[in-house]
């Protein structure tokens, strides 16, 4: 094995290292962008295959929200694709039904305390944040899933704080809306 | 402040984005408003709601192993190719010399040389597992130091049943389980703990060599132990000194072996 191979090895090794234990958060993340599961996993290989292309200009500070971005590219790209290959664009914020191409639940999640009434609740939130717009859907899942801070948004997404701070509150109104709503209809 | 726009400060503050003057200020004009104070607590509720949820996901296993596929690591695929074609010369050169004494013994060199690297690469991705586990906050999946929590957990979930063993009176404290990925292979970790010290004893079936004594080995400075026993592997990967992991293999192979000599 030459000194280089180790290198490039070592490389790659470190890379894993320090960006495979946010797998879950860039997975979630894909999930909500993409709708369905293997679209999801497409976005997130190619997300980690470019990370990895780009980790040597990699400078931090933070590996979570850095992979995010480059997600957050990969799904665009990919809609983009699809928006020239169809010729007519397409809103994919209205490409209903979201709720059915979301999982089951992962197990590790679900305690065996988890009550039949908790779990209702969560399925219910988890649809109405999958059924947001995207601009809001996206917020809501990088702040409140992602766990990622205002300034780390604006990166990911690309806009101004000031926008961040205007949709996140947008899309907290829309779910309190869409909450009281759902209930009302609950036995 | 101004009712009309106090949404993004209120979910500002909710977010715990605002610095400590600004915070105070919405906390006062709250307190005397109760339209705000209403916005602000129906505002918190989603927060709370949609937090508390657990809308994270589990990526699935096997797109780990997929992305794992995807990158590019030249020595685990480069190192064996390189053996095999020096032990290839060495079989044939072998059947060149007429003896198959030689070409038994060139293949079993060969045998030998491409376990045993296949051996250094399991480390290598038990170790990473064992890191990967510290750093993602995901270090248990059922976390629990009950054995008769942790032994069912993992029933149907990967195709062994490992032991596990409550070492707490020696001073080894059962934290929990996990399910990991080494080797494109799904493998039980029972996740041990002696004072600040993490260990993560994975057990699967066909993970490496057969060892019926313990191999030893450093890598990236975590003491790794590597044994077999009742026809399943263990692998031990802790920062713990060589003795103290030494001291935790034996236990386990003593509480595996009640009636025996250990």
């Amino acid at each position: 094995m030459t000194g280089e191979d180790n290198g490039e090895h070592d490389r790659s090794r470190r890379f894993c290292d320090a960006a495979l234990p946010y797998l879950d958060d860039v997975y979630t993340l894909a999930r909500y962008l993409m709708r369905n599961p293997a679209d999801a996993e497409d976005a997130a290989q190619e997300c980690y295959v470019r990370a990895l292309r780009h980790f040597d200009s990699y400078r931090g500070p933070e590996m979570k929200p850095w992979l995010l971005t480059i997600l957050r590219n990969v799904c665009n790209a990919e809609f983009a694709r699809r928006r020239r290959k169809q010729e007519t664009p397409t809103d994919f914020s209205e490409h209903e039904p979201a709720a059915e191409e979301l999982p089951i639940w992962q197990e590790p999640t679900s305690s065996p305390e988890t009550t039949m009434v908790r779990r209702q609740k969560d399925d219910t939130i988890r649809r109405l944040v999958a059924e947001l717009p995207q601009p809001f859907r996206e917020v809501i899942v990088l702040r409140e899933i992602n766990d990622l801070s205002y300034q780390e948004i604006a990166e990911v997404a690309g806009v101004p704080m000031g926008t961040v701070m205007s949709r996140l509150a947008r899309a907290r109104s829309m779910l309190r809306a869409a909450w009281n709503g759902a209930e009302g209809a609950m036995p | 402040m101004n009712c009309s726009d106090s949404a993004t400060l209120l979910n500002a503050l909710i977010d715990g984005e605002l610095d400590a003057g600004h915070a105070r200020d919405v906390e006062k004009h709250v307190a005397a408003c109760s339209a705000c104070a209403e916005k602000l607590t129906e505002f918190r509720e989603i927060h709370d709601a949609v937090s508390a949820a657990g809308l994270k996901m589990a990526a699935p296993a096997h797109l780990r192993s997929r992305i794992e596929k995807a990158l590019p690591l030249p020595a685990r695929v480069i190192a064996p190719r390189i053996f095999i074609q020096t032990s290839r010369r060495r079989f044939f050169s072998g059947f060149a010399a007429g003896t198959a004494l030689s070409a038994a013994l060139a293949a079993s060199l060969f045998l030998t040389v491409v376990r045993s690297d296949q051996d250094q690469s399991i480390a290598n991705d038990v170790v990473s597992a064992h890191i990967r586990s510290l750093q993602a906050g995901h270090l248990m999946d059922v976390q629990t130091s009950d054995k008769h929590t942790v032994k069912p957990w993992f029933d149907g979930k990967v195709d062994v049943a490992p032991p596990v063993v409550d070492l707490t009176a020696q001073g080894f404290t059962l934290l929990g389980g996990r399910l990991d990925y080494i080797d494109g292979e799904q493998v039980a970790s029972v996740v041990y703990q002696r004072r600040k010290h993490i260990i993560n004893l994975f057990v699967a079936q066909r993970l490496g060599t057969k060892h019926a004594i313990v191999a030893t080995r450093i890598v990236q400075g975590y003491n790794v132990r590597h044994w077999t026993d009742q026809g399943l592997d263990f692998w031990a990967v802790s920062d713990l000194d060589p003795q103290e992991l030494g001291e935790f293999v034996q236990k386990i192979s003593a509480a595996l072996h009640p009636a025996g000599p250990a």
